[in-house]
């Protein structure tokens, strides 16, 4: 079923005119027809969950809202897309924006904002020109601004950019960013939907999760749930990269089988060879082997019980040649260089591995340097005001673990 | 409130002030940041804690042309370590460097979220995606017959 990906291969699907041909906007008609708290109550039966790698039920998430708040409640559209193998994002903002922006207008209904925030991150300037160039069409052509459609609802939408941190896509971070601040991550309890941006009520979500909106509220949200699985319901872009034939970006119904994926929509392992290994959700979850990756399903649960994530989808596949100990040792050096230096454990466990790992490169590793660096993860996961550190533990104890004869052949 | 509402809204304008600068001068220096401070009302130390924070932002003045290979893993997967030890035979510096013509700073970074096109390159703002030797010529020759 195509919902995100149907626009993707027309000319000039960034331009409202081709959109509006394409049944663009269609959905606002039956949004105002509904109360907002019938919105949230929609998108909860959908069963559609965020897209930008947590898998939080959007409808729930929305709910958090105080009702009837004395002041402004904000949206923001979280488009900092940076998780390592992850490039779906920026698809749908180059090649179907008025998706997005649709999708927005229904969120902000929804949660009775009126601004809307796009956090787009520094290094997209092309999307990010495009986006703005679709927003300004929408404004001309009353999808936004005062009184939509004539109707008692109005919504500004901002585009503010990034200017190069991967953190600043941690939620709360973002909004640290977006307030004018450094990107340092916020402790929760309070969370957004409480105190979020300015120390008012914000929800902040993922485009894929936006851009899927407007065809839940155009056909209602049995149609959505009855896509993919009965927990993991709709359709999922799945960004594939590395050793495969086809790289790019891939719409499927949740549950698909990862091999048929791998085999049907990414061409194959490239070159003839066999696969060794796959990071399904983003490089910030754990490795799963070739074997592991014979029974496992595309959908939240199926990747949980395999001891991964489905996470942002971005999928990242190694052959039988890849060394895993320097794929790891790229990887520490990412999160070492990205982590925000707020929290000890991370800031300093980061450059701990990062450290150990290129020791171990070097050939000077020991084997007890392989035991230290799981001692680290485990003092790092959990231990922090936001996740990061737990998304550098998690590669370092499931590349170690899953592949420790190879780390052992190259320690002392 | 009304007074709270204004300082958020000036001081949320930072980064797209820092943005202006960068774009117009190429750098933000000491002088900058000093502006800021005063006409956001903000304090030196904390418009210099944003600046640093924030890795396109940039303290000194870089080449005419701005080179950023992705080094990250779905790139390195497809060979972009063979990439940068081209560029920096080409271009005579290492990461971080910037030639003596002034023409070129090489930089290594994250992600840049076009991993189905590795390996990958941003120069001047602009993606060039499936990288080999010859594409590499290419893109350097235009720039410098550009400078």
């Amino acid at each position: 079923m195509q919902i995100l990906t149907q626009n993707f291969n027309i000319m000039n699907a960034n331009r409202l005119s081709a959109y509006l041909g394409r049944d663009g906007y269609k959905s606002l008609g039956r949004l105002f027809s509904l109360r907002p708290e019938d919105v949230i109550e929609e998108v909860k039966k959908s069963g559609l969950r965020g897209r930008g790698g947590a898998g939080f039920p959007t409808g729930t998430k929305w709910g958090f809202v105080p009702k009837n708040s004395d002041g402004p409640v904000y949206l923001c559209v979280n488009a900092d897309e940076g998780e390592p193998g992850t490039f779906k994002d920026r698809m749908l903002l180059e090649r179907d924006p008025h998706k997005l922006i649709e999708g927005t207008i229904i969120a902000s209904y929804a949660i009775g904002a009126k601004t809307a925030y796009v956090y787009i991150r520094g290094e997209y300037a092309k999307p990010c020109k495009i986006l703005s160039a679709a927003i300004a069409e929408a404004y001309e052509n009353n999808f936004l601004g005062k009184n939509i459609l004539g109707k008692d609802f109005g919504l500004d939408i901002v585009v503010q950019r990034g200017a190069g941190a991967y953190i600043c896509g941690e939620e709360t971070s973002l909004i640290s960013s977006l307030e004018g601040l450094r990107g340092y991550p916020k402790i929760k309890p309070p969370f957004p939907a409480i105190k979020g941006l300015f120390g008012r009520p914000t929800v902040v979500n993922n485009v894929e999760t936006l851009s899927s909106l407007p065809f839940i509220v155009l056909n209602g949200w049995e149609p959505y749930s009855k896509i993919g699985t009965k927990k993991s319901p709709g359709t999922k872009l799945i960004s594939v990269a590395g050793h495969v034939n086809k790289p790019g970006v891939y719409e499927i119904d949740m549950g698909l089988s990862l091999i048929s994926f791998i085999e049907k929509y990414a061409g194959g392992v490239w070159k003839n060879r066999r696969l060794k290994a796959i990071i399904p959700g983003g490089s910030s979850f754990p490795v799963l082997s070739a074997e592991e990756c014979a029974n496992v399903n595309l959908d939240y649960e199926s990747m949980i019980s395999a001891g991964t994530m489905l996470g942002s989808g971005g999928m990242i596949v190694m052959d039988e040649t890849t060394d895993m100990v320097a794929c790891l040792k790229v990887l520490t050096d990412f999160y070492h260089h990205e982590s925000c230096g707020q929290c000890s454990p991370c800031r300093e466990g980061s450059g701990w591995a990062k450290k150990i790992m290129d020791r171990i490169v070097a050939g000077l590793g020991t084997k007890k340097d392989l035991d230290l660096l799981l001692d680290i993860a485990d003092n790092m996961a959990g231990k922090t005001v936001c996740v990061f550190a737990d998304a550098l533990a998690m590669p370092i104890k499931s590349f170690i673990t899953k592949f420790r004869a190879e780390f052992e052949s190259r320690c002392l | 409130m009304n007074d709270n509402i204004e300082k958020n809204i000036k001081r949320a304008s930072l980064l797209s002030l820092l943005w202006k600068i960068q774009n117009e001068s190429g750098f933000i220096s000491d002088e900058d940041i000093k502006k800021v401070s005063v006409s956001l009302e903000i304090p030196e130390s904390e418009v210099y804690g944003v600046v640093t924070f924030y890795g396109m932002l940039t303290r000194r003045k870089l080449g005419k042309n701005l080179i950023c290979l992705c080094s990250n893993i779905c790139c390195w997967l497809r060979g972009s370590g063979d990439i940068l030890n081209y560029l920096k035979a080409r271009l005579g510096i290492g990461p971080g460097e910037t030639t003596k013509d002034g023409l070129f700073t090489l930089f290594t970074v994250e992600c840049l979220g076009a991993c189905g096109g590795a390996p990958m390159m941003m120069v001047n703002g602009e993606y060039f995606e499936n990288l080999d030797y010859n594409k590499i010529d290419d893109i350097i020759n235009g720039l410098k017959c550009r400078s």
